[in-house]
């Protein structure tokens, strides 16, 4: 493990399947799994479709990466937040997500889900307090 | 001379679906595709404008751009017909021209 943990924050805008953003930011975070960061991913805009549940891309002929999103509390993932206000745009709730499982393999503590609907100050803060931000 | 219009961009990003149903002639069809399928969900910001087209225009979404996406019918506008691809090109060949608002 590293000594300098820093706070990584993953800012995600996109919608997935109509252009590569969603998916290249997924790989970005499960690659930086290896380097013992602490991990925080936020949905915004377009980005909160990225969690929608039921994805079925069998008639289109891609690649599903919705289900990757479950496991991501495997991957050091340990805060998912999503902006209210982009759901509402949308008509959307926290029942039309995928739920994430978290567990600290070390400590047991565990977490049913870590996706968490928040307003548009939290997620300030939540920018504000990373040491590094990615842009997808 | 009846026209297809094709829309692929998410109406939350783009203003593409907004241009299309507003230079759109009266009576002409218009196909959500890709991140375009967005736009006839139901409850959206973006519904009620896709609702009041319903009244001049023929409005079809690609249903396999919707299932990849967790959405099926039961969430879309009603009054919005879902095709599949072979619908996609009945509605190309069964139209004078095809225009795509990129």
């Amino acid at each position: 493990m590293s000594e300098v943990v820093k706070k990584f924050c993953y800012l995600n805008r996109k919608a997935p399947y109509g252009t590569i953003y969603a998916w290249e930011s997924l790989e970005v975070v499960l690659i930086g799994a290896a380097f013992d960061q602490d991990v925080t991913l936020v949905f915004v805009d377009d980005g909160v479709y990225q969690l929608t549940k039921a994805q079925d891309t069998t008639a289109v002929g891609m690649k599903n990466f919705s289900p990757t999103y479950r496991t991501l509390g495997d991957y050091e993932v340990k805060h998912i937040f999503v902006d209210r206000e982009s759901l509402q745009a949308r008509g959307l709730n926290a029942d039309d997500l995928v739920q994430v499982a978290w567990e600290d393999w070390e400590t047991g503590e565990e977490r049913e889900n870590i996706v968490e609907v928040v307003d548009a100050g939290r997620v300030t803060e939540i920018i504000e307090a990373s040491d590094v931000v990615f842009s997808f | 001379m009846a026209v297809l219009h094709t829309v692929n961009k998410s109406p939350f990003e783009r203003n593409a679906l907004e241009s299309c149903l507003k230079f759109a002639a009266g009576g002409a069809a218009v196909l959500l595709i890709e991140d375009g399928v967005y736009g006839v969900l139901r409850d959206t910001s973006a519904a009620d404008k896709v609702q009041m087209a319903l009244d001049s225009l023929q409005l079809y979404v690609l249903g396999p751009d919707l299932s990849a996406r967790g959405f099926d019918e039961e969430r879309i506008i009603p009054g919005v017909k879902v095709v599949d691809y072979a619908g996609f090109v009945d509605l190309a060949t069964e139209h004078d021209k095809v225009q795509a608002w990129l």
